[in-house]
Formats: C-alpha cells, structure tokens, sequence
C-alpha cells in the first residue's frame, strides 16, 4: 500500500521539476525528499535538534527549494547522531538519516567545508585508522585526531584513566590490515566509475 | 543441542568494552553455547563510513560476512548494538537495492553470501535456551532498568528486533534470572554516541536525562548492551555529575555481566573491575547467599 502511494507520488508533475540539490539526495541515497508533507514529527523527536541550526523537517524542505548553500553548509547534518528515531517515525517513510549522510556525502564531494569541522576530522581520522589497522585502534585514531583539531588537552583525564583500567590497547592489532586497504582502494574505483558513467 | 554461532566482537568489544566481551564469553560457555570468533574480522565502519560513503559502509559489514560464510556458519552473533545495526543494514539494503548489491560484489570479489543471519546475544538467549536452570544466586535487591538505546531496535524496517519504541527483550531476560527490571521511558533515547568526541555538551545533557529519570523510577543499576552507551553512562558519569552537580554513582552493567552473576561467576572474571562507577558496594548490599 506504502508503496503504492509513493509510485503516484513520484509520478506527478512537482517531483518531476524537482531541485538538482533533491536530485543529488535522491541520486546518493535512494531517498525522495519531495514524499515529505512537513508533519514534523523528525524533528519532534530529534534529541539533537536543540542544538541543530535548522530543525530535520526544515532540512527537508529546503533541499526540495534547492537551498543549496543553506543546506550544504548546515551544522545540522554534522550534528546528527545517526540515531534513527526520524527515519523510524517519518509517516511518509523517508529515511531521514539516510538524508543526512546524503547531504554531507554531497558536500564533502563539492568540497564544501563541513559547518562542524571537528566531527569531519573525527570521521577522516577514523577511517585512516580502519583502513590502516584494519580495525579501529583507539588510542591512534585518538592521536591522529588530536593531530587534525589542535585539542590537544581535551578528555585527556579521561583517557588515561581508560588506559589504567586497561580499556586502551597499547598497539594496534593489525589482523585484517591488508583487506581494508583492499576495500578501500576498490570502494573509490568503483565510486569514480560511477561517477563518471 | 549444542548452539554454535560465528562470533562478530568488532573494535568496542577488542577495546573499550571489553568486559562485554569477556562477559559474553563467560555466559556463553556457562551455558554450553559455542562461539567461534570470525578470524581476520575488519571493523564495520560504523558512522565515519556510513556518514562519508554508502559503498564503504556496506562493503566493510559484507567483508566480515563473507568470512562467516568461509567457516562454513550460517549464524553470526554481533553483540555491539553498532556493529549489529550495520551488519543488518548491509544485508537490508543489498537486498532491496540490486544495484547497490552488485557494486560490493564488484568491491569484494565475490558473490555476497545470501543465508547469513545476524544475531544479538539476546536473540541468542531468548531462543529458547534453559537459562533460569543455570541460575544458581539471587539478587533480590537490584533494580535494573534496561537501557536499548538507538541501534538494536531503529530503524525498525531494518532491525526487525522486538518492540522499536519500548522493547521488553533484556527485561524478559534478566526477569527470568529472578532480577528485577523497572518501566521507564528512556529505554530506546539516544545519549549521543560518538558525539562525545566532538560535541561532548550534547552527549553530557542526553546523558544527564537518562540518568535522571533512571534515579527517577528507583532504579539502582542500568543494564546496557551497547559498548557506545556504556562508555557514556559510565565512563563519563562523574563529567555529567560535575556540568549537573549531581551525585548518582549508579552503576552501568553490561546485561551479559548480570547474566554472569546470577549464574555465581565471580565479578572479577565479568571485567566489573573495568567500570568506572564501582558496583561493589551495590553488590555487597543486595547480595543473598
Ligand atoms: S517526519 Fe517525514 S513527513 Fe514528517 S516532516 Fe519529517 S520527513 Fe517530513
Ligand atoms: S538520526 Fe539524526 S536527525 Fe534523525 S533523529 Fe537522530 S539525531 Fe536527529
């Protein structure tokens, strides 16, 4: 039946003429931003929207205006924290996280410079990690980090008391290395190839 | 009938969490369960992948797949509620999207294995295994409430795991050990997760709710099963009380370390020792022997 009702929806006139930024989303992740009929209740119960510059439900709306510099320039997706209630709740199933990596994965593409610089330097240090070790490694994902957003001093009470307790590897455990530098070569390959088809 | 499972720990449970791991482990074998840990495991990718590249982030959870199936099982058992989530969403969306499922083929180099289930532990427990006969102590004065948190019930479509908006699986299952779980209405809020890195704010309020309310119904102890929302409950529970001037000292089990001590293991063998919030004096008080 859900279904159903998105197939009408996607064939009238308004999704058609619909905006390169709902494109791009749509392109990314499978999502069509245009099913949402701004109930609201993603952002209802978003326990991170207090902190957000534009609420789910706004960021929505405008992708489908085409608001590019508004939306790609949004603390809101950097903030998001991939909690699914949104995309759980949305009447109209969109999958709201699922948007939210969109956005970023398109501005990270255009080169914009993410609106919370610190979480994309805690994702880029984490991926060098895992592509490195093959495994997170903490303690050097931690480091590269630090290295990447000069807060040298932050939580470092913390983490020596995780390492007393023995919660901290000393050394990475390298099992695994050579096959996500595989994964990862071949993940970008594939994604150019598609880029370019 | 002995269960055996293919056994996904991921990075958390290698590091930070690794008394849930040993937990695990020691319920496992209490229980005569057989877990075989997938040799050459690589970590899911979790949000860094998910949030930069759609392909990476399936590609990584289908890699450790593939090795599930190279051991010849057909069930693997992800007790950290992230890896779990992303293994699960791996599986859904190559599913759904055929296209998406044949760029990891193209990545991996191999056709994607197709009967592999994924379970959490408590899938694995509450299917049918004779858990009350190994109980063999009694704590009558814990009050637990069990925290789900974001990942092992949403998105709903794709876990497909119990209730999404009010779970009862970890409470059916330390009921039946005869400890006592408490209703409230926090069980499935976020508290932030790898927010706390960056936006440590944030995850001290969500943390500082879930608390609250957790002291709010008279509960003395909070039942996890996510090495994320340990680490914030626990590890960061003086921050919350110091921002909030409050004083909770409520400590945070993994629902694998009370399954380990209803069954007489010793705490020191469940990593209780890990915690940053001791539970010894809770445990010296509601102790029957
Ligand atoms: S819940 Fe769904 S339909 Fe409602 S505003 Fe959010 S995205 Fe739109
Ligand atoms: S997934 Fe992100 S946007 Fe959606 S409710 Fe959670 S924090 Fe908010």
């Amino acid at each position: 039946m859900e279904k159903e009702a998105g197939k009408m929806i996607q064939s009238c006139p308004t999704t058609q003429a619909q905006s390169q930024l709902a494109e791009a989303v749509l392109r990314e992740s499978g999502q069509n931003v245009n099913l949402c009929y701004q109930c609201r209740k993603c952002a209802a119960g978003c326990p991170i929207s207090y902190v957000m510059d534009y609420k789910p439900a706004q960021l929505i709306h405008a992708i489908r205006l085409g608001m590019d510099d508004l939306v790609l320039n949004s603390k809101t997706v950097w903030l998001c924290a991939s909690c699914e209630t949104c995309t759980t709740r949305c009447p109209q199933e969109v999958d709201v996280a699922k948007v939210m990596d969109a956005v970023k994965i398109t501005a990270l593409r255009r080169g914009v410079k993410p609106a919370i610089p610190q979480v994309a330097s805690f994702y880029n240090a984490a991926l060098a990690n895992i592509k490195k070790c093959g495994r997170m490694y903490e303690l050097g994902m931690i480091v590269g980090f630090k290295l990447r957003t000069f807060e040298f001093f932050k939580d470092v009470g913390l983490g020596m008391k995780m390492f007393r307790k023995g919660k901290l590897r000393m050394v990475p455990s390298l099992g695994g290395a050579l096959t996500t530098l595989r994964i990862f070569r071949r993940v970008k390959n594939v994604e150019k190839k598609n880029r370019n088809a | 009938m002995a269960a055996k499972y293919a056994y996904y720990p991921g990075c958390s449970l290698h590091s930070t969490g690794s008394e849930y791991d040993v937990s695990f482990r020691a319920v496992c074998e209490k229980l005569g369960i057989q877990i075989d840990e997938i040799k050459g495991w690589v970590c899911c990718g979790t949000s860094p992948a998910h949030c930069t590249s759609r392909l990476l982030s399936l590609a990584l959870p289908y890699e450790n797949l593939l090795l599930v199936e190279r051991m010849g099982a057909t069930d693997v058992v992800a007790p950290c509620a992230s890896c779990f989530s992303r293994l699960k969403t791996a599986v859904h969306e190559a599913a759904e999207d055929p296209d998406i499922a044949g760029q990891i083929r193209e990545v991996l180099d191999a056709p994607l294995p197709e009967s592999v289930n994924v379970l959490s532990p408590l899938e694995i427990f509450n299917d049918g295994t004779p858990i009350a006969e190994a109980v063999t102590k009694q704590w009558p004065g814990l009050k637990v409430v069990c925290y789900y948190g974001c990942l092992l019930t949403r998105p709903s479509k794709v876990m497909q795991f119990d209730e999404c908006e009010y779970p009862m699986a970890m409470d059916e299952l330390l009921a039946s050990l005869g400890i006592a779980t408490l209703d409230w209405s926090y069980k499935t809020d976020c508290c932030g997760g790898a927010l706390a890195v960056t936006r440590t704010d944030v995850v001290l309020k969500l943390t500082h709710d879930i608390l609250e309310e957790a002291v709010a119904v008279g509960a003395n102890a909070i039942a996890v099963a996510c090495p994320l929302c340990h680490v914030n409950l626990d590890t960061r529970q003086t921050e919350v009380e110091q921002e909030y001037g409050t004083q909770y000292g409520l400590p945070v089990f993994y629902f694998t370390q009370l399954m380990g001590l209803a069954f007489g293991i010793p705490p020191a063998k469940l990593g209780l020792q890990k915690h940053f919030v001791s539970a010894d004096a809770l445990l010296s008080g509601v102790r029957e022997d």
